[in-house]
């Protein structure tokens, strides 16, 4: 390739490059402006006078719910939600990728293959029912009826990643432990899940960001002492009351994409493969 | 091994979840959109009622054709831009992992703060055209978010920024994985860079184009997250899609017959999409 080409290559990414930092860095930059400096002055452009005050209003004192709490129970509510959710999905997905890999018995393969359509389902197709269903076992605006949501129709994805995962695992290390006498959870123990570091990281990962990201279930199934960070980001945003607070929502913002930001940075090797994972099925 | 009783018990937990909770609630909601069915459910049938209603009302129409206008150019632009993005970063670039880390990371946001953050980007009081015109570009305008013919092109900006990346990664993958042999031949016979990508290259990439189609065409169907933090459905109803219907008739509007059968076109317009291609995928998977 020429010089000339090579600039031009060049140009292009960068250019594109900066596109895509554009709006995070114009969220940072502005998370850090008193308002007037927004007003009055351009997004792009640094703080002149530095304050952190739009952070403190966002993280625990702007008016949320019904008092002025800032985002910091809802921090904590989507942390409430997504540990357990993410554990039990990804123990449910090992059990069930060992079983459909593992194991024969009638009906298996449509029972993935309902499975991995469930991936895709439009989640509108379910709210009515699952409405019914919460309020019935009295879980309804409960941080525990969102973990019940998002474990169940997390199933679909982390089954999906285990069965590919061990679909691909060498049956003699699996056949020689039966032979030496490991039963059903011996196999399980001491053969697949020492070798899947990979595959639950993925699948940690992968669940980790959909829930902590969620809304929908978030803005249908909670209430003010339950609102995932997601939900309470979105009043805090479009309260129609008031002087609008750019600086507050630019810094609330940053807040709730801080910890699937880190996740990134820190394992986004694991990060890709879960979508390219998510993304070639079968 | 054929399987034992426990196998089979310790999978009938999660058996019974997805056949209840995924198609048991379809098959409800199905049901639902053959009632008369307002604040609450209602099992009384009432046939297709709640269709022909739905079919009537202008907030669906203007829900379809913007789901139309919204997912076809969305499709077409991340797909684009993807393909492109991921035959530059091919070209033995330095940095390429750094160029592929900024391409890819708005991936892990959520779409509630990919739209605060064009919400006011897009805002000519704050945003862009508030920013040049500080900068002295005095008659620059841009306020499309505040245009009702305009604003569903701001949720395609906020859709293609959030998702290029990820369409990338897959060209990407897909062109580390395309036969060297073929290249190197053709390059042999004198084919010039652009006549390798457009006759050898580009043709090899048919089952990736088929995977970002379905990927994304199912995401346009199911977006709602964007729209609500970017434009909550407005000006007006201008940027309504069915998901925004859907819950304004089901849980403000208390017609959730109405609501039930517009979440059943969803799902069948996702399953037209998805079905064939996931039918011939585990096909694949079987034979080898």
């Amino acid at each position: 390739m020429g010089q000339v080409a090579r600039v031009v290559l060049y140009l292009i990414l960068l250019i594109t490059a900066f596109a895509f930092i554009m709006p995070v860095y114009v969220m940072v930059v502005n998370s850090l402006k008193p308002l007037d400096e927004i007003r009055n002055g351009d997004l792009m452009a640094l703080p002149i006078a530095w304050t952190v005050e739009p952070w403190l209003m966002a993280w625990s004192k702007s008016q949320i719910g019904v008092q002025a709490t800032g985002l910091r129970p809802y921090f904590i509510n989507s942390f409430l939600l997504v540990i357990p959710s993410v554990v039990l999905s990804t123990l449910i997905g090992a059990l069930n990728g060992y079983i459909l890999t593992q194991f024969k018995f009638k009906f298996a393969d449509t029972l993935f293959a309902a499975m991995l359509f469930s991936v895709f389902i439009p989640f509108q197709i379910v709210l009515i029912p699952m409405a019914k269903t919460l309020g019935f076992l009295g879980l309804a605006g409960t941080v525990k009826g969102l973990i019940f949501v998002n474990t169940v129709y997390g199933i679909g994805f982390t089954t999906l990643f285990f069965r590919n995962y061990y679909a691909a695992f060498p049956n003699e290390l699996v056949r020689s432990a039966r032979m030496d006498g490991a039963g059903f959870f011996g196999v399980l123990y001491k053969i697949l899940l020492p070798n899947s570091a990979p595959i639950i990281v993925v699948t940690v990962i992968w669940q980790f960001t959909n829930i902590w990201n969620e809304f929908l279930f978030g803005a249908s199934f909670s209430d003010y002492t339950s609102f995932p960070l997601t939900v309470a980001l979105n009043n805090l945003v479009s309260a129609s009351t008031g002087v609008k607070e750019y600086n507050v929502h630019f810094a609330g913002a940053f807040i709730a994409a801080i910890p699937t930001l880190v996740v990134y940075l820190v394992s986004g090797k694991y990060f890709v493969r879960g979508l390219m994972a998510g993304s070639v099925k079968g | 091994m054929k399987a034992g009783w426990l196998p089979k018990l310790l999978i009938t937990p999660s058996a019974f979840l997805v056949l209840v909770c995924v198609y048991g609630y379809i098959m409800f909601t199905v049901y639902l959109s053959f009632t008369a069915s307002t604040i609450l459910p209602n099992l009384e049938w009432s046939g297709t009622a709640a269709y022909t209603r739905l079919f009537g009302l202008e907030n669906w129409g203007v829900s379809l054709n913007n789901l139309w206008v919204f997912a076809s150019l969305y499709i077409l632009i991340a797909m684009g831009l993807g393909l492109m993005l991921a035959i530059l970063i091919d070209q033995k670039v330095r940095a390429e992992s750094g160029f592929r880390s900024i391409f890819l990371y708005p991936m892990a946001l959520s779409f509630i703060v990919t739209g605060t953050a064009w919400k006011w980007l897009l805002d000519p009081g704050v945003g862009l055209e508030h920013t040049l015109h500080a900068l002295g570009w005095g008659d620059f305008s841009f306020g499309w978010i505040k245009d009702s013919e305009m604003a569903i092109y701001c949720v395609i900006v906020a859709a293609v920024w959030q998702t290029t990346g990820f369409v990338m990664a897959m060209f990407l993958a897909g062109l580390r994985g395309v036969d060297g042999e073929q290249i190197n031949a053709a390059r042999l016979d004198g084919a010039s860079p652009l006549q390798i990508y457009y006759r050898i290259i580009i043709p090899q990439l048919g089952p990736v184009f088929i995977s970002a189609f379905v990927i994304l065409a199912h995401m346009a169907i199911k977006s709602y997250d964007l729209v609500i933090a970017l434009t909550n459905g407005g000006p007006g109803r201008s940027t309504w899609l069915p998901s925004v219907f859907m819950y304004q008739y089901t849980f403000t509007r208390n017609e959730m017959s109405v609501g039930a059968a517009s979440s059943v076109l969803m799902l069948l317009g996702i399953a037209v999409v998805v079905l064939p291609y996931l039918y011939s995928e585990l096909r694949k998977g079987n034979h080898g």
